[in-house]
This record gives structure tokens, sequence and C-alpha cells, in this order.
């Protein structure tokens, strides 16, 4: 089965006073249907930008979209006009952000916001849209779903809130799903439900997901694959055990040593040493060759290749010599 | 030996409407709680928003008034303290780290001011002495002596809670709050701070409050976890316990929920159903009875009270 997206070679810039950063740099990726891809990485290694780039609404004039392509079933996203890109977006590519109160409006309704999507893509009006919009509210669980349609976004909670965006990401339903840190506002208890409902969703839909996230506990438990994020390159990519079990990459391998895990009051924690990269001032070379344990003469000299060593699983390492 | 005792604190907040300022009820947030911290230990104090964490930090460092109960620090009582010199002493020897490094940091001011404050405040050393304390101190969080010149802007995150806990140690405190210290930063940074929150503590025998909503965090930190909802405590031990052997179903919710990385243990555990109910509201008898799966019929009238199981305190009917 072909995948729903890839993403080859992208490279997005940003212009700023102190240069030009390479945000997302040489990114390439699949995802296929009913297949969660975790994304992680640190605040500025690329991550959002990165699915910014896949819907062209990277912060203009900025940023820029300067090689590479992103198809979506076939097609490339990165040739297509504005019409044509905002037809699309929200029809085949759903989106979820961090923080539900900035992605409704607060002077709307509920039942206004979650009713302009089903209108927009499946043309219904009058009782069969108030309709379709209360069972879409009922199939992201929001008890009362009909009353819940004239509530305002500050009269519910924060759960509730990313419920009703679930709701929107999935009216068309779309092809690909974008879930950007949707659970990082939410508490723990709540974080869970949402997770579980994001998964029924996805099954229900036969969504392809990627799932932006800096907590590697998440990523666990519904990602399938994951690629870890760093200074604007995918590092390392492979099925989640295979990476959580045996990391090729040190930077990944340091990440998993240096959290905490429950229970075990043992000693001090790996730490990573120095600070995150300072993108403007990118090394020549490998951008984590700085903080890395494993230096070697030619990390410093020569930004190394995509490897493949094991089965799926991909790094940029010169630890690895190609299997 | 115990530090801190904390005994029935409880804060109640009036809730007020309208134009004449009626009270219209009450938000218990924080009822009857109690504790002990001893000397050079920590105190892990977990919850959902609202549980009532915060309240219970700012009551113990003496920014809000509770409404009912006792914090004995040292062996005095410091709410009964009417002389001006013993609550100067406690408010001296009890600090805070927050969460937000880029709040709590004014940008006007040098790294050198910022962390010399509290001593210009609070004792009449002379500028040299202070500098020389200035620079001990940010020798002891690992950040170089040049860095009392610069301003705030010129550090990322980490260094910044470096800052912050080189403050809040200017005075020798006995007892630092740490409220969510890690949760702004970088994953790759969070060991570092931790790491050196451990140092400080075994060089300097200082005490931790430590709130987070970072299970593995609190449970790395911590010898002692206390687990708060709505205002209660529902569960309070030693932390490896709680941790591996939750007792509470609340306690068991939130650890399954925190998702540690973990692949052979995949039991489904159980999600827990609803929201927290209103602090203004909460649910008679047990306030955990409306989502708890293991509801019994005494649960929605008989409040359960802290009782020792299994060596640590558990506020439900099952035990």
């Amino acid at each position: 089965m072909p995948p729903v997206i890839e993403v080859r070679d992208l490279h997005t810039h940003l212009v700023t006073r102190w240069g030009t950063v390479k945000a997302v740099d040489g990114v390439s990726f699949t995802v296929s249907a009913r297949e969660t891809l975790g994304l992680v990485g640190e605040s500025g290694s690329g991550k959002s930008m990165t699915c910014l780039s896949i819907v062209r609404l990277v912060p203009r004039p900025a940023a820029r979209i300067v090689g590479g392509s992103v198809l979506l079933d076939g097609e490339d996203l990165l040739t297509k006009t504005e019409q044509e890109m905002q037809r699309l977006r929200g029809r085949k590519v759903g989106m979820i952000l961090q923080d539900p109160m900035s992605s409704l409006n607060p002077v709307f309704s509920i039942g206004r916001q979650v009713r302009e999507p089903v209108s927009m893509y499946h043309g219904l009006r009058g009782r069969a849209l108030q309709e379709r919009a209360a069972g879409l509210l009922a199939s992201v669980r929001i008890p009362s779903p009909a009353e819940r349609l004239r509530a305002f976004p500050h009269q519910l909670s924060g759960g509730m809130r990313q419920r009703v965006v679930g709701a929107m990401a999935i009216a068309a339903p779309p092809r690909l799903l974008i879930a950007d840190e949707p659970t990082t506002s939410l508490d723990l208890t709540i974080q869970a439900q949402y997770l579980q409902l994001l998964e029924e969703l996805q099954e229900k839909h036969g969504l392809a997901m990627i799932f932006i996230t800096h907590n590697l506990g998440i990523v666990s438990k519904i990602c399938d694959r994951v690629a870890v994020m760093y200074a604007g390159r995918i590092v390392e990519v492979g099925p989640v055990r295979r990476i959580f079990q045996s990391p090729a990459h040190p930077y990944t391998r340091a990440l998993l040593e240096s959290i905490p895990r429950l229970g075990a009051r043992l000693g001090r924690l790996t730490a990573i040493e120095g600070q995150p990269p300072d993108l403007a001032r990118l090394p020549t070379g490998c951008a984590f060759a700085p903080r890395c344990p494993h230096v070697m003469e030619r990390c410093r000299a020569e930004a190394p290749p995509e490897i493949t060593v094991a089965q799926g699983q991909v790094t940029r390492c010169w630890l690895h010599t190609p299997a | 030996m115990s530090l801190l005792e904390v005994s029935g604190l409880t804060k109640h907040f009036p809730v007020r409407r309208g134009m004449l300022g009626l009270s219209e009820g009450l938000v218990r947030a924080v009822d009857s709680v109690s504790f002990t911290l001893d000397v050079g230990a920590t105190l892990g104090l977990v919850g959902e928003s609202g549980c009532g964490k915060t309240t219970t930090s700012k009551l113990i460092l003496g920014l809000e008034p509770p409404t009912a109960g006792e914090i004995r620090f040292a062996g005095e009582d410091i709410l009964a303290a009417q002389e001006t010199e013993a609550r100067r002493r406690y408010r001296r020897s009890v600090q805070a780290v927050f969460q937000d490094p880029y709040a709590s940091l004014d940008p006007r001011m040098r790294v050198g001011s910022i962390i010399a404050e509290p001593l210009v405040i609070n004792e009449q050393s002379d500028a040299a002495g202070r500098r020389h304390r200035v620079r001990e101190l940010l020798d002891v969080v690992g950040l170089p002596a040049r860095a009392a010149d610069l301003f705030p802007h010129e550090f990322s995150g980490g260094q910044r809670q470096r800052i912050a806990i080189a403050r809040a140690l200017a005075l020798s405190p006995k007892l630092i709050v740490l409220d969510e210290p890690v949760s702004a930063l970088d994953v790759s940074i969070r060991a570092q701070i931790l790491n050196l929150l451990r140092d400080l503590q075994t060089r300097l025998g200082v005490s931790y409050l430590f709130i987070s909503h970072d299970l593995a965090a609190v449970a790395h930190m911590s010898h002692t976890i206390a687990v708060m909802y709505l205002g209660k405590l529902v569960e309070l031990g030693d932390a490896a316990a709680i941790a591996l052997e939750p007792k509470h179903p609340y306690t068991k919710a939130l650890f399954a929920a925190a998702l540690p990385i973990d692949f052979d243990t995949k039991t489904e555990e159980a999600v827990l159903s609803g929201e927290v109910p209103s602090p203004l509201n909460p649910p008679s008898g047990c306030r955990f009875h409306t989502r708890c799966p293991y509801v019994l019929p005494q649960c929605a009238t008989e409040e359960p009270p802290l009782r020792s199981e299994s060596g640590r305190l558990v506020a439900c009917h099952l035990y």
C-alpha cells in the first residue's frame, strides 16, 4: 500500500536578522494509513516547522520552503496554487494544535465553528447540518452534544475544548491528521482520555497520523514509528520499540537515559551536557557533535548521511557503517 | 528530624459575584491537609490542576494566610508568631523557584543584582561581601563568574533556571519550594537541573517541597509523595512505594496516565472517565467517588479518613 504522505528532502529556511536559519534541513519520511509517526525533539528542532511546511502555513515572509517535495496520495503539495491548498487544508489534512483556546474563536459559539467545516466539506444546510455537527461532537465523546453546540469556548473545560478541535479536524474526514502537542495543556487523566480518543478516531477513519511531542512516554504508547529531530534534521527514525530498545544515535540514547523512570530513586540522571544548539550558528558537520560523548574528528568536518542500521531503522551518525 | 510540620491546613476562598459582592459559596482549595517534611528531605506534591498543590505552596511561603490549621517550622508555630522577628526568620529560611525562568527574572536587572537582591533586603553585608557571595553562588549552580555582569536574555532556559536557583540559595534557606522547576525547560536540559538540585541537597542539607505534574520526575526526586485531589490528601507515603504500588484508585489512575516508557507491561490500564468536578461544589463523601472505578455504596455519603495501609496513609473505603 502506498503511503498517504511522503515528505522528500524538505528544506525550509527562515530569514532572520541573525542570518538564514535552516529550520528544516533535508527531512524525509513517509506515513501510511492507520500508522502513527511520532516526531520528537526539543524546541527549535524543526518538528512544528516540518508540519507547517506540509500544509504550507509557514510564517511568511520570514519562512520559505526552498526545496523538496511533499506528496499527499502521490500529489505534490508544494507545486499547488494557494487556492488549491485552501481546498485541501482541513479536507485532506486535519490539524490539532497545542492550545485549544487559540484554535477556537472565543466570540463564536461551538456550533457555528463546528458547522463551518461540515457545511464546507459536505454541503449540508439547516437541520441536516445541525444534526451532523451534533453527531461529530458525539463522536469525540462530548456529553449532551446538542446543548454543547450553543455553548461558547470559555464555557468548556480544556479537555472538552480540545475535543471540539478534534471534532473539527476529522469533520471531512481527512487522509492525514497532524497533532502538534495536542495534550500538553491537558491534565494527566484527561490526557489519557484524549490519547485513547485519538486512537479510536484513527482506527475508525483509517487516518495517517503525525504526532508531535516531546513526551517519550506518549510515543511509546501510541506511535508505530518515531523520528527524532535535532537542529532541523531527522537524526534517527525507526519502529518505536526498536528505537527505544537499541537507539543508534547518541542523542536518542542520551534522551532516553535522561528521563527519570518511575519508582527507582537511583542516584543521578544521565544528563546531556551543554546547551541546545543555536540554529543561526550551527557547526559544520554533525550538529550534535559539540554535545556528543562519542564525538570523532570526522563528525566536526562532515555531516553524516543517512545510514540504515537495521530493518527500518535509519540514523545520521558516523558511529555506524551501512549495514 | 522534621523541619516542617503542617497540620489541618485549610484555605477557603469565598466566591463573590454581583454588584454587592455577596458571598455565593466557598472554594475549598485546600481542606485539612497535614504532612511533615524532614531536614534534608524532599516531599513531592502531585495532583491535577485545581487540586490545591499551588495553594498549599503559597500557604507555606506565607503568600496567603490560611483559613485554619497550623504550620510549624523547626518547632516554631509560625502562624501564631506575633513578633516580626520570628516571621522574618521564617521568610528568610523558606525560598522558592518557579516554573518559568523567563518570567521570574527581571529582564532589566543584571544577573549579579538579581542574585544579590535577597542579600540587600535581608542582610547588612557591604557591596564587596555581596559580590563575593554572588560569585560563590554562581559557582555552586555551575555558571561562570562573568555571568554576574550579563542580563537574563543572554542565557538559555536551563541557565536561567540556574540563576533562579542561585537567588533562592542566597540566604542559605532550610526549605526551597520548587513549583514545576523543570516543566518549562527542554527535555535534554531537565536532567541537568534535576541533578543540580539533588547535588545541592546532598551538599547543603536543604529540604525541598517539589511540586510537579511530571510524576516520574517527582518519584525520582522525592523521599515522600503526597497526592492531592480537590483540596484533599488522598495518599501520603514513601515515594517508591507510592510510585510502584499505588493504593488509592486515584493515585493508580494518575500513575497509569503518567505513561512510563514500558513495552512489557502493556496491561489495559483504566482510563478515568469524566473530569475533575468543580471545587466550588465538590462531591459529597469521598470527593473522588464520581470517577472512581471501584466505588462502594458508602463512598457517596461517608468521607474516608486517612488510614495507615501497607506503610503509607490512604483515604479510601477499600482499605
